[in-house]
């Protein structure tokens, strides 16, 4: 047999589209570029409860249903009941399609105390079995879990493996794509070293515990004629079946947008060139506990809803009726957008699953709810269930992912108060587009909010520190106020403004006071003036008279005269 | 297939073969020696070919062939291949202590 398909492999040379099934599992076909090996057998192997059962049984099930591509299962461990049990609440009606003809399910039982062995034997009931299964439906795959089981029922090791050779040989020529499951062993991929025997395609299924969080993962370890991801993908087993994460397309080349995006503070898209951020931008708001992250956040999600855009916000910390409830306090209504089925909040402790799973849960949230805009508040507390480089490295790929899909995300990040730590958000202070940091400034007995920008890529944006106020009426930032010592922040910014307008009002007094002085001094002077001029009249009126009189007189004296030397005359001259 | 007609036979077995392969063939003779040398008279003995009744090997479980299925007396038995191994073949079939094996074709 070995030579027959030493024979094969040299008179087929490989073709150069490999021809691969597609199964159908989220994440998977992209892994391996377009599903199993077609009509080969593959080996998915890994250990107990590591998702191998439901991992072959989404492939028959997604390829009877989506690909019209009918499957036997053959279980040597659990009965047709009790699978299709197993995979009802993952919304596949087994029964239903095996009534249709498009699935058949063999459930292979042995005992081994009810057999006795006398003497030499083949496999070639199960052969039988099977053909039959294939050609009764006209099956395309075939699944053969857990085929080990045979090595605990029956003795005869050599005629085993034997059979085993000639069974994958036989599922080769029958043109099926198989997947056959195997138990991890120690020391190898299987326990009976089935790896031998299937060399087309080995997946290995990993559930790892690490600081008490389980992650589960996957792995391509051989795929003969193609090429794969060779790294551990993480998986997911959902209501939806498996989902893998391919996570490590760092290829940097997602199309950007000029397009803005108000942040929901009309004041700080004042900040921001007076339109907001870009749109698939990425954004963290950083700051000590209790300067209004949320809140800000919250905003920015309002906008988004307002703007009719869908939103979706993770959060880490807090239940969403509590952040509805104290966004509340601030004139933001986020219960009447979840209504509207414009936002959807995701709640979940950090601890729940490894840091991989929450990327995972993410990335399946954004496929099946296409938001515009998600929050993730905060990322700081991800930092529990790993290190540093490992967040970043999360956070790296989910902003190249949400970057892809042009998503706009918002980070908010806790930054320790003690430490200068600005430059360590996580590491992603570097990556994120934009970066606002809000301070405490504690001053005169009173703690303020200081808001300002780190960083905006691409705009223009103000380098001054805004006062940050949280009112009833939504949040804002104060006009920069300068007071004769610095920036003045909280009442006594206010306590400096009253007493500029007191002194205001004082000037105003006492200039109104000078200026009716001054009116009067006017009136005064005038009435002075005034009387002045009537004397000065009545002398002149004087002066006239007097004049008058004299020329009067002057004109009666020579009249006078004229008549006396008349008179005198007459006589002297007569 | 051999009856007896007088009383009810206490071994009700079924064989089940495929077609005329080496080991079927020994498997038939051999249980056929063995039945007519221990429980002659008393058995009732079924030869199938699976070839002919692919569904029959899903209904009865059948994996390694040839299979000897004693479904009577209770505990149902089953003795996978060709029955050369006498020994084997009377302990599944709860005949042990009458051991005579001369006539078997190893």
């Amino acid at each position: 047999m070995a030579t027959v398909t030493r024979k094969k492999k040299k008179s087929v040379p490989s073709p150069p589209s490999f021809p691969k099934s597609l199964t159908g599992i989220s994440g998977f076909d992209e892994i391996t570029q377009g599903g199993l090996p077609k009509g080969r057998p593959t080996l998915i192997c890994g250990e107990a409860g590591c998702g191998k059962t439901l991992f072959a049984m989404e492939f028959i099930v997604r390829g009877a249903v989506q690909y019209n591509e009918p499957g036997v299962f053959v279980a040597f461990e659990e009965k047709t009941d009790e699978l299709a049990a197993n995979v009802a609440s993952l919304g596949f009606d087994l029964k239903k399609l095996i009534k249709q003809n498009k699935v058949r399910i063999d459930h292979v039982h042995i005992e081994r105390s009810e057999i006795e062995e006398t003497g030499e034997y083949d496999l070639d009931g199960l052969f039988i079995r099977l053909e039959h299964a294939i050609d009764s439906i006209g099956a395309k795959r075939v699944v053969l879990d857990t085929l080990e089981n045979l090595f605990s029922g029956l003795n005869n090791e050599a005629i085993l493996r034997a059979e085993l050779r000639r069974l994958f040989q036989w599922l080769k020529e029958k043109n099926v794509t198989a997947i056959i499951t195997g138990e991890k062993g120690t020391g190898m991929l299987t326990r009976e070293g089935l790896e031998e025997y299937v060399s087309d395609c080995v997946v290995l299924l990993d559930h790892r515990v690490n600081n008490q969080i389980s992650t589960r993962r996957l792995r391509v370890i051989k795929y003969r004629g193609s090429s794969h991801g060779t790294n551990e993908y993480p998986f997911l087993i959902d209501e939806d079946g498996i989902s893998v994460l391919p996570v490590t397309s760092l290829k940097m080349e997602a199309k950007i947008s000029s397009q803005r995006v108000s942040t929901g503070i009309p004041t700080l898209d004042e900040m921001l060139d007076g339109k907001g951020f870009f749109k698939g931008g990425s954004i963290l708001v950083s700051g000590t506990a209790g300067t209004g992250k949320t809140s800000t956040a919250a905003c920015f999600a309002d906008a988004a809803c307002k703007r009719n855009e869908r939103c979706i916000y993770f959060a880490f910390e807090e239940s969403p009726d509590q952040i509805i409830r104290n966004m509340l306090s601030i004139g933001v209504d986020l219960k009447k957008h979840i209504d509207n089925g414009l936002l959807k909040f995701h709640a979940s402790r950090p601890t729940m699953y490894g840091l991989e799973m929450h990327l995972v849960v993410i990335y399946k949230m954004i496929k099946k709810f296409k938001p515009k805009t998600i929050i993730l508040d905060p990322i700081s507390n991800l930092i529990t269930v790993g290190n540093v480089g490992e967040v970043k490295s999360i956070l790296t790929r989910l902003i190249d992912f949400l970057q892809t899909q042009q998503i706009t995300v918002m980070f908010t990040a806790l930054a320790l108060n003690n430490i200068v730590n600005e430059q360590t958000d996580e590491g992603v202070s570097s990556l994120v587009d934009a970066w606002i940091l809000i301070r405490d400034i504690e001053l005169n007995g009173e703690r303020n909010r200081g808001l300002y920008i780190m960083k905006s890529r691409g705009m223009n944006h103000s380098n001054q520190v805004r006062e940050f106020t949280i009112t009833n009426k939504g949040l804002n930032l104060e006009e920069v106020y300068l007071g004769p010592d610095g920036i003045l922040t909280g009442s006594s910014r206010q306590a400096h403004l009253l007493q500029q307008q007191t002194e205001a009002l004082l000037l105003k007094h006492s200039l109104g006071r000078k200026d009716k002085e001054i009116g009067r001094k006017a009136k005064e002077l005038q009435a002075k003036i005034a009387t002045l001029t009537s004397e000065f009249e009545s002398i002149q009126e004087e002066l006239k008279n007097d004049f008058i009189e004299q020329e009067l007189r002057k004109e009666v004296v020579q009249k006078n005269r004229a008549e006396l030397i008349s008179l005198r005359g007459n006589k002297k001259i007569k | 297939m051999k009856k007896n007609n007088t009383i009810t036979p206490a071994y009700v077995l079924r064989l089940f073969i495929t077609g005329a392969s080496p080991n079927s063939i020994r498997a038939v003779n051999n249980i056929k020696v063995i039945c007519e040398k221990y429980i002659k008279d008393n058995y009732v003995l079924e030869i199938i070919d699976v070839y002919q009744q692919p569904a029959v090997a899903k209904n009865e479980q059948i994996i390694a062939l040839p299979l000897l299925l004693k479904t009577h007396p209770f505990p149902v038995r089953r003795l996978i291949g060709n029955m050369s191994d006498t020994d084997k073949v009377l302990r599944g079939l709860d005949l042990d202590g009458k051991i005579n094996t001369d006539t078997i074709d190893k």
